[in-house]
């Protein structure tokens, strides 16, 4: 009888237990939770200069970094309403996956099985980069095919690692790779001649060689092994919240295309319809995202136009425009139209 | 228990609900749905996080193409599987633990006996250095020995030694032995060797056992074993050394070569190379272990009590004879435990190398986590490697406990 | 037996004291111990040189004073500092109380603490920390004089002890709208945090645990042994990284603990198994005639284990227990790896800053003294403790 009882019981519990995951997962987008909790958390890098890192004064900057700040002027009106949470390239697309972070802003690649095998959806690239070699100047060393018999470092677990085995094995070359978990390891060990290469995205080379102690005796050779597309991800399925951040992008875009700094974006004076829409003058641009009104204008007011953030964090640490122009200067930057 | 004493008034039958052996089974199935629910509820979550990520939970992705390089190990191309990979990681893991746990108790021995030593000075420099390597997390000193390794010379401007040993940023290049092709033949020389050794000792020991000592009191007649043992000292083994020897000499190509480090092209090739990674990571281990497995021995040996080497002296035993026969076999039990423990930690904490980008069985692990999103069967890859090396080895020290602790009391 | 002599001249013992006695009976009393020294004094010599003039000229020490802050509270926003600062004016309330209250052990921790404090003043450090402890010092001897012979406070000061973690806690995360997110939480601080909240949820998890492991009950004690032994089986990282990594596939979708609680789990559960084994050997030395003898006069089983064999398991312990939390303190971090921003983790990250890259044995070194101070500082308590128990003096 009362075993019985008991396993009556057992059960309810245990169906309990198993169907409360499966109605949990309702569909509140991530929009709406992020206005609710007035708070937007970000992924970034713990230490890329340039892209991600933490000031002494304990603040996070960088390029990414500014990313989620405008995300965050956008919904809530206010660039300080973020929270950057330092994720490790393992870890990353679990923090994404799990919910721990709205968006993950840490130079993550676009590929293919990314994009349709992890369960995330990718906004519009905000950097375009390539994998690249940095040699010292004293080896004498313009291309891969000298390569042979080096010892090469590389970031343990990225798409680089993969990349390189890739092109070294289609040219038939012998090398020892030594991979790090830990960039900072890295580019330490590459400084010290632990290593004679060093291959990642060509940005951050670039970002790091300033900080090798003679910035000068290194080079980084022409030749780009990948396509880097970088740009800011948010979970699969959830459009609603994946088209704001799209916006965002776009709207940094945009602003640098019509010329609107963070310095005349309050007293911009225009008849341009688009431009009109796009700072909140007319149409109804922010409601159908889901945002205020004044979204785009907040997002130049507090950042600033694309240009803007790159020549803020990405010009001081000797990085070329290249390709991350507006398309109406022959780059690769095209903001969809605020129509 | 209790219902025994109590006095009977109410009834002879106690209702079930007081028990004690129907409370005991009730309790423990209690107890066990309760882990099952959990476990249940575990599992149910993960099949959804799982769908979440849109992962498969399967184990076919060892066998794909790994498509990465590992810096060190034994041989591996990227065109192998990710299982060769973690292969290669458990062997890294082995071969830094064991290295480690010889030198960690060589270190820790030296210094442990060096803190009970009559010289007042050393006995400072001791405890000075068990305190500093003991207080520090080990991580840290990993990351402080690699971040040494990497102020070295580098290549072009290695510290050489008879141009034969070569110390740089890329690690200690030692000459090696290296097989040739002579090699083959002198180890079917070896193998016959042992074969004859063996058919010798045995046949020896049959015709002794049956034949020589057919007179002697059956007690006191030699074992068959112990037979054994005799013909192994005196006759197989300079039969064995014998034919190895000739053998040598008889190979056309001598077996093995001497390969010293050159200087060509990038790196150094040839002879043996010990890299920064594994120095600084080897160094880290063996060094922080020995400062515990130094206080494990001399509270070994402080354990054996004065008296006992009073006594030894007293009955006119030498010093070394009375650490010999008195002190040693007595602290040896007290030791072994506590040692053992110290092996374990060593081999789990050098799964620390992710930090210095030695490739062990955790980082290789989590390189291939990375590139396969199959965190779950990886991760209980790793833990059962783990679990295995730690049985094993406590296995092992357990029964090396039991022998000696026998030994220490025959006498 | 012939060959021994039995009179032999004894000297009088010898009452000359003083440096070169000293020196004589310590250093140079044989041959070889003569040797030895000199060795050692050569050695000392270069060493003490090498590391001197390394410490005085060679190294860069700006790096230290200029990361201070992210060093000790990490990117703990400067305005909520007040928070950090009430803790510790709490818990130098409560010290100075104790202090005054018990003296031995207490007292001379606390005098410690206070001298440090004092040192910490006369340091060219910021005038707002120097300002902060400043008043924490004054709160210290102020309320250790109001403690002082106050023996009927006893009850209400360890009830103190046992608040003032919730205390803490809430405290730093702040309450109602206005929260500080854990990953604000680094330096020294989180180090301290987890290191904390390691030692308090560990030992009761690991009571539990030695008790189920000598349970009469069969399903109890193989669940209670198989969840020690694996868990002593593998290294703390593949723990922090099951937190890390797999802990959030495990959860169901809506409910997420965040990286700081999950760091915690994962050290709360990894300790508290070898907290188990600890407890398990002092539980072994209690008798069982103990439980007998409780039983037979009336305790239940749990009543008889609550206070008549642990009270006694545990006095035997403590040693042992103070090691553990000693290793769990080291242990905290390895957090790093798992990217938290922990003691080492800012270390690591300063590094990473362009100012700073190359300065590692600088900071290394630095941040291997704050832990050695603390670790040598506890291994020291658990000496005196052991002193004044009694402990494995039989």
């Amino acid at each position: 009888m009362r075993n019985k009882f008991l396993f009556r019981i057992s059960v309810l519990v245990l169906a309990i237990l198993f169907v409360t995951p499966l109605l949990a997962d309702n569909h509140e987008s991530i929009l709406d939770k992020v206005k609710n909790r007035g708070k937007l958390v970000c992924g970034v890098h713990g230490g890329l200069p340039g892209f991600g890192f933490l000031g002494e004064d304990g603040k996070w900057s960088g390029f990414d970094a500014d990313f989620g700040r405008a995300i965050a002027a956008a919904v809530l009106g206010d660039p300080s309403k973020v929270e950057f949470v330092p994720l490790n390239a393992a870890e990353r697309f679990t923090a994404l996956q799990t919910g721990e972070i709205d968006v993950l802003i840490r130079n993550t690649t676009w590929t293919l099985s990314r994009d349709a095998e992890l369960s995330t959806d990718f906004a519009p690239p905000t950097f375009y980069d390539g994998q690249g070699f940095m040699v010292p100047k004293s080896l004498n060393i313009e291309s891969i095919t000298e390569l042979a018999g080096a010892s090469i470092g590389v970031t343990a677990g990225s798409t680089t690692e993969l990349n390189l085995t890739d092109t070294m094995r289609s040219l038939g070359l012998e090398f020892n790779s030594i991979s790090y978990a830990d960039i900072d390891t890295l580019y330490n060990s590459y400084d010290a001649g632990r290593v004679d290469v060093v291959t990642s995205d060509k940005s951050q080379l670039v970002a790091r060689r300033k900080d090798l102690k003679n910035p000068d005796d290194h080079v980084i050779l022409d030749a780009t092994i990948s396509k880097e597309p970088l740009g800011p991800l948010t979970i699969h399925g959830d459009n609603e919240w994946n088209d704001a951040v799209s916006w965002v992008v776009y709207a940094t875009f945009f602003a640098e295309e019509h010329n609107i700094t963070q310095e005349n974006v309050k007293t911009f004076k225009t008849e341009n319809p688009e431009i009109k829409r796009f700072l909140g003058e007319s149409g109804e641009m922010g409601k159908k995202l889901g945002l205020p009104k004044d979204w785009a204008k907040q997002i130049i007011i507090s950042v600033g136009n694309y240009g803007e953030i790159f020549e803020r964090h990405l010009t001081p640490i000797g990085l070329p425009r290249g390709v991350n122009k507006p398309w109406t200067q022959g780059g690769l930057l095209y903001s969809m139209p605020f129509r | 228990m209790m219902e025994d004493n109590s006095p009977k008034v109410i009834s002879d039958k106690i209702p079930f609900y007081r028990d004690v052996r129907f409370l005991k089974v009730f309790f423990q199935i209690l107890f066990i749905i309760g882990i099952i629910l959990l476990a249940g509820f575990l599992y149910s979550n993960m099949l959804n996080g799982l769908s979440r990520q849109g992962i498969e939970l399967n184990l076919t992705f060892l066998n794909s193409e790994a498509g990465f390089e590992l810096s060190e190990g034994i041989d591996f191309e990227p065109s192998e599987t990710f299982l060769k990979a973690f292969w290669v990681g458990i062997v890294n893991t082995l071969k830094v633990s064991i290295l480690g746990i010889f030198s960690a108790t060589a270190i820790g021995f030296f210094f442990g006996i060096a803190r009970l030593s009559s010289n007042w000075l050393i006995r400072q420099i001791a405890s000075v250095y068990v305190e500093c390597f003991r207080n520090i997390p080990l991580v840290l000193q990993i990351v402080f020995w690699y971040a040494i390794m990497l102020v070295l010379p580098v290549v072009r401007e290695s510290i050489s030694f008879f141009d034969s040993i070569f110390i740089n940023v890329r690690g200690v290049y030692l000459p090696a032995l290296e097989g040739t092709a002579g090699l083959i033949l002198w180890l079917w020389y070896l193998l016959s060797g042992i074969i004859i050794a063996i058919i010798v000792v045995l046949g020896l020991a049959a015709f002794r056992y049956f034949f020589q000592s057919r007179e002697l009191h059956a007690t006191s007649r030699p074992s068959f074993i112990s037979n054994i043992i005799f013909g192994a000292k005196w006759v197989a083994a300079p039969t064995f050394l014998i034919i190895a020897i000739v053998g040598w000499f008889l190979t056309p190509e001598v077996p093995f070569e001497l390969s010293r480090p050159e200087f060509r092209g990038f790196n150094f090739v040839g002879g043996m190379n010990f890299s920064p990674e594994f120095t600084a990571l080897l160094i880290g281990l063996a060094v922080y272990t020995s400062a515990f497995i130094a206080e494990v021995v001399r509270s070994g040996i402080q354990a054996v009590v004065k008296g006992q080497r009073e006594a030894a002296r007293s009955v006119g035993l030498k010093e070394s004879q009375v650490l010999r026969l008195v002190v040693v076999p007595q602290a040896i039990p007290v030791i072994v435990p506590p040692l053992t423990s110290q092996y374990l930690n060593l081999a789990k904490n050098s799964s620390l190398a992710i930090f210095i980008g030695f490739p062990d069985l955790f980082q290789v692990g989590e390189i291939m986590m990375s590139q396969t999103g199959q965190s779950i069967p990886i991760f209980a890859m790793i833990m059962v490697s783990y679990l295995i090396m730690s049985l094993t080895t406590s296995a092992f020290m357990n029964w090396y406990n039991h022998r000696i602790t026998r030994i220490g009391r025959s006498r | 037996m012939e060959n021994l002599t039995f009179t032999q001249e004894v000297k009088p013992p010898d009452t000359k004291k003083g440096p070169v006695k000293w020196l004589k009976d310590n250093l140079f009393n044989t041959w070889y111990n003569t040797i030895l020294s000199c060795l050692a004094l050569v050695f000392l010599f270069f060493v003490f040189r090498g590391v001197l003039t390394w410490v005085f000229t060679q190294a860069n020490w700006e790096v230290i004073p200029a990361n201070l802050q992210i060093l000790s509270i990490g990117p703990y926003p400067l305005e909520q500092i007040w928070r950090v600062s009430y803790v510790i004016y709490g818990l130098a309330v409560l010290l100075g109380l104790s202090a005054g209250i018990w003296d031995g052990l207490t007292r001379q921790i606390t005098v410690a603490i206070g001298c440090l404090g004092a040192i910490i003043l006369l340091l060219p450090f910021e005038i707002s920390v120097r300002e902060q402890t400043l008043i924490a010092t004054v709160i210290l001897a102020v309320s250790f004089a109001i403690g002082r012979n106050k023996h009927n406070w006893k009850r209400w000061v360890v009830v103190g002890w046992v608040l003032s973690f919730p205390w803490t806690m809430m405290m730093l995360h702040g309450f109602g709208g206005d929260t500080i997110s854990t990953t604000l939480w680094g330096g020294l601080l989180l180090t301290l945090i987890l290191a904390a909240v390691g030692i308090v949820a560990c030992f009761p998890l690991g009571v539990l645990l030695a008790l189920g492991r000598r349970s009469q009950l069969p399903a109890i004690r193989w669940v209670s042994t198989v969840y020690i032994e694996t868990v002593r089986g593998v290294p703390l990282i593949a723990i922090l990284f099951m937190g890390n990594v797999l802990l959030p596939i495990f959860m169901s979708g809506d409910f997420q603990l965040d990286k700081v609680i999950r760091a915690m789990i994962a050290l709360t559960l990894f300790s508290a198994a070898y907290m188990a084994e600890n407890v398990r050997g002092g539980l072994q030395a209690i008798p069982s005639g103990q439980v007998e003898a409780a039983q037979a006069v009336g305790l239940t089983y749990p009543k008889a284990i609550l206070f008549i064999v642990l009270p006694q398991a545990l006095r035997a312990v403590i040693p042992a227990i103070v090691g553990q939390f000693i290793s769990l303190f080291k242990d905290t971090s390895l957090v790093s790896i798992i990217g938290l921003l922990d003691l080492l983790g800012i270390g690591r990250s300063v590094l990473g800053n362009t100012d700073w890259t190359g300065l590692q044995t600088e900071v290394f070194l630095f941040v291997g003294l704050i832990y050695f101070i603390f670790t040598y500082a506890m291994s020291h308590v658990s000496q005196q403790i052991e002193a004044d128990l009694g402990v494995g003096k039989y």
